[in-house]
C-alpha cells in the first residue's frame, strides 16, 4: 500500500491469526468481549424482565416503593385485564367464601380483594377484533402480494423499478397522513370503526411490504424449474403453483409472520380509524384505568399478552429478520 | 423475457396468456395501493387548500394557500418541528454510535453469541405504543424501577424524567431524553443487524492484505471496515430517520407530548389537530403534506440505496 511505501516499515508483526497460536492476550479480548454482550443483553432485557414481572404483582405490589423484588406472585393483574368487576356486599362475600372450592380460579383470585366478577371486560372483545383483524389482513396481504412479487420477478413489466418504488413508497408515509382523508372516505363508506374497513387497510399497509419481501424470495428459485415444467406441457398458472409455491414456502411463512406481527402491534391507524365495535387491543392497553388511577397490573399483564408472541417470533425468525426489516433488499 | 419465450405457443392460445396472468395478478394490488393511499392523498391535497373541519357538517370552503400560509408563520409549529428535528438527531445519533460498536462486539462469534444477539434483537420487534407504556411504568419516581436501578432511592431528591423534573426542579429536555433512551433501547438493534450483515460481507482478504501491510487497526478501521459497512450503516441511519420523524406511538405511550410541550413531535400534533377537539381538518391536511414532502424527499434517498444493494446482492 502507498502509506506502508512512504512510512517504510512498521511494527513487526506479532500476532499470530493461526487458530492454534492465539496469544493470551487475544483470549482474553475474547472472553472480555463476550462479557460485554452479555451484559448488554442483561441490561436490555431489564424492561422486559420488569414488566414480566409486574404482570404477576398485587395493586399494592406494583405502587410499593422502592419497587418489591421479592413478591407473592398473583394472578390479579390478569383478572383486572379480562374482567369486569363488582364489589361484593358483606353477605354474599361470607356466600361466596364458603363454598370458595366452587369458584373458578379468576372468581377466586377477585374474591381475595372481595370482588364478584360480572362478566369478561372490553378487552376480551378487542383481543377478539386483534386476531380477526390481524389474521384476515395477513392473508389477504401475503396471499396478494406473493402474486404480485411472482409478476414483478418473473414478467417484463414496464416501468418495473417505478412500480416497486411507488409500492414501498406507500409504506413510508406517517399513519396520520394518510388517515386525515381515509377518516373521511370511511365515513362516506361506513366503514369507520367496522372490521372489514380494519382488515382493508392493514391489508393494504402490510402489501408493499410483503410483495417486497416475497419477491426477494421468489428471485431466489431457479427460473430454470418453471421453465422445465413449461416445456412439459404445464400452463404458467400450473408452474406457479405446483412449482414455484411449494419452493417459495419458507418465505411465504416469514411474511406471514412478520406482517401479523404488524397488524398486531398496530397502534396509529386503530386509534384513529375505531372507536368501539372494530377497536384493537393496542389502542386499548393504553386506556386502561382503575378506579385509583391507572391500573399497572392489568397494563403489564396486557403487554406480556403482546411480549409473548414476539419473543417466540424473533427466534423463529432470527434468521430471517434482517431481510425482515429491509424490505428483502439484504439477504445475509 | 425469457421464460415467455420458453412457454409453448399451444398452451398460451388454449390458457391465460403471460400477459393476461401478469394483468391479473399485479393489478389487485395496484389497485389496492391506489385506492388506499394514491386517491387519499389526492383528496387530503385539495382538503389542504380549504377550510374545513370533518365534525362541523358544512362543506369545505376553498381558501388558497391560506392554510400553508398560516402554518409556516406559526412558531409553534416550528418548534415542533424543531423538537421533531432534535428526537431524531439524537436517537438516530445514538443508534448509529452503539449499534455499530454492538455490531464489532458481536461480530466474531463465542458461545451463545447467536442466542445473545436474538436477545438483543427482541426490542424492535415490540408494539411501540406497548414499549411507551411500560417504559412510563419504568421512569414513575415513586414505584418505577428506572430510578430504582440508578441509585436514587428517595423520589424527592432524583430525576422524574417524564415530567422533566430533578429534585423537584424544573430541568427542560429531560422528557425529551426519555423518549429518545427507550427508542435508542428499542431500534439500535436494529443498526446493530445491518451493520453486522455488512461486516460479515467483508472479504478476509482486505484484512489479510493489511496485516501483511503492517496496517494498524485504526488504518484497518477507518479505511476497510467503515468504508464496506458504509453503504447498510447509511441505509440503517435513513430507514430510522424516516421513523423517527413519523414517531407517534412511542410518544402516545409514554408522555401524550407532555410536560407542556416539551415532547410534542410534529406527527403528535398532527393527530391532535386532525382527530382532537375542533378536528381541524384543512390545516392539519396542510401540515400533513409538508410532512409528506419531508419524507418522500428522505425516502427517495433510502429506495434508492436500497435499490443500489439490491443490484449488487
Amino acid at each position: 500500500m502507498a502509506n506502508f511505501a512512504e512510512t517504510g516499515p512498521g511494527k513487526p508483526v506479532t500476532e499470530s491469526i493461526r487458530v492454534d497460536k492465539i496469544s493470551p492476550r487475544a483470549r482474553l479480548m475474547h472472553n472480555l468481549r463476550a462479557l460485554a454482550v452479555l451484559g448488554l443483553a442483561i441490561v436490555s432485557l431489564i424492561p422486559i424482565f420488569v414488566m414480566t414481572v409486574t404482570a404477576f404483582k398485587t395493586r399494592a405490589d406494583v405502587v410499593s416503593v422502592p419497587p418489591k423484588v421479592a413478591f407473592q406472585p398473583t394472578l390479579e393483574g390478569f383478572v383486572y385485564l379480562l374482567t369486569e368487576r363488582a364489589v361484593m356486599s358483606q353477605a354474599r362475600l361470607a356466600e361466596a367464601q364458603q363454598n370458595a372450592e366452587n369458584l373458578t380460579l379468576f372468581e377466586r383470585i377477585a374474591l381475595k380483594t372481595g370482588q364478584d366478577i360480572t362478566g369478561p371486560s372490553d378487552y376480551v372483545n378487542r383481543l377478539r377484533n386483534s386476531l380477526i383483524i390481524a389474521g384476515l389482513s395477513t392473508v389477504a396481504s401475503v396471499v396478494l402480494g406473493l402474486f404480485a412479487a411472482y409478476a414483478f420477478s418473473r414478467f417484463t413489466v414496464r416501468g418495473k423499478d417505478d412500480l416497486l418504488f411507488f409500492i414501498l413508497s406507500t409504506r413510508m408515509l406517517p399513519a396520520v397522513v394518510v388517515t386525515i382523508p381515509l377518516f373521511l372516505m370511511y365515513r362516506q363508506l361506513s366503514l369507520h370503526d367496522t372490521h372489514l374497513g380494519m382488515i382493508l387497510l392493514y391489508t393494504v399497509f402490510n402489501l408493499s411490504f410483503s410483495v417486497w419481501l416475497l419477491k426477494g424470495f421468489i428471485d431466489e428459485i431457479p427460473r430454470e424449474y418453471e421453465e422445465a415444467a413449461l416445456v412439459d406441457g404445464y400452463t404458467r398458472l400450473q408452474a406457479f403453483f405446483k412449482i414455484v409455491l411449494p419452493q417459495a414456502v419458507t418465505g411465504i411463512a416469514a411474511t406471514t409472520v412478520f406482517c401479523l406481527i404488524f397488524a398486531w402491534n398496530e397502534y396509529a391507524f386503530a386509534l384513529m380509524l375505531t372507536s368501539e365495535k372494530a377497536r384493537t387491543a393496542p389502542p386499548s392497553i393504553a386506556t386502561m384505568l382503575g378506579r385509583g388511577g391507572i391500573e399497572w397490573s392489568a397494563i403489564a399483564a396486557g403487554s406480556l399478552g403482546f411480549l409473548i408472541p414476539v419473543v417466540i417470533i424473533t427466534f423463529v425468525l432470527r434468521n430471517y429478520l434482517l431481510r425482515g426489516v429491509t424490505f428483502g433488499a439484504i439477504r445475509q | 423475457m425469457t421464460s415467455m419465450s420458453a412457454s409453448p405457443s399451444s398452451s398460451r392460445q388454449r390458457h391465460l396468456s403471460d400477459r393476461a396472468i401478469l394483468n391479473l395478478f399485479i393489478w389487485p394490488t395496484l389497485f389496492l395501493l391506489i385506492a388506499m393511499n394514491i386517491f387519499p392523498l389526492f383528496y387530503s391535497l385539495y382538503l389542504s387548500f380549504t377550510d374545513y373541519s370533518a365534525i362541523a357538517g358544512k362543506i369545505p370552503v376553498w381558501i388558497g394557500v391560506e392554510n400553508f400560509r398560516n402554518i409556516l408563520n406559526d412558531e409553534q409549529l416550528w418548534q415542533y418541528f424543531s423538537t421533531t428535528g432534535r428526537y431524531a438527531l439524537l436517537s438516530v445519533g445514538l443508534q448509529t454510535v452503539l449499534g455499530f460498536g454492538m455490531a464489532m462486539l458481536v461480530r466474531e462469534k463465542f458461545r451463545g453469541s447467536g442466542l445473545l444477539t436474538t436477545l438483543i434483537l427482541v426490542p424492535m420487534m415490540l408494539s411501540p405504543v406497548v414499549v411507551g407504556l411500560f417504559w412510563k411504568l419504568m421512569y414513575t419516581p415513586t414505584f418505577g424501577y428506572f430510578n430504582y436501578l440508578l441509585g436514587f432511592d428517595n423520589p424527592g431528591l432524583g430525576p422524574d424524567f417524564l415530567a422533566s423534573s430533578w429534585a423537584r426542579k424544573p430541568v427542560p429536555g429531560l422528557a425529551l431524553w426519555a423518549v429518545v433512551l427507550v427508542d435508542v433501547w428499542m431500534w439500535t438493534p436494529f443498526v446493530m443487524l445491518l451493520v453486522l450483515s455488512g461486516l460479515k460481507a467483508i472479504p478476509d482478504y482486505l484484512y489479510e492484505a493489511a496485516v501483511i501491510d503492517r496496517a494498524s487497526s485504526w488504518f484497518q478501521f477507518w479505511r476497510i471496515t467503515l468504508p464496506q459497512v458504509a453503504p447498510l450503516l447509511l441505509i440503517a441511519i435513513l430507514f430510522r430517520t424516516i421513523e423517527a420523524i413519523k414517531s407517534f406511538d412511542l410518544v402516545m405511550g409514554m408522555t401524550g407530548g407532555g410536560p407542556g410541550v416539551q415532547t410534542e413531535l410534529i406527527a403528535v400534533n398532527l393527530y391532535r389537530q386532525a382527530f382532537l377537539g375542533q378536528f381541524r381538518t384543512g390545516p392539519a391536511s396542510a401540515l400533513a403534506y409538508i410532512i409528506l414532502v419531508i419524507i418522500i424527499a428522505i425516502s427517495n434517498l433510502y429506495i434508492r440505496y436500497l435499490n443500489q444493494i439490491r443490484g449488487e446482492g
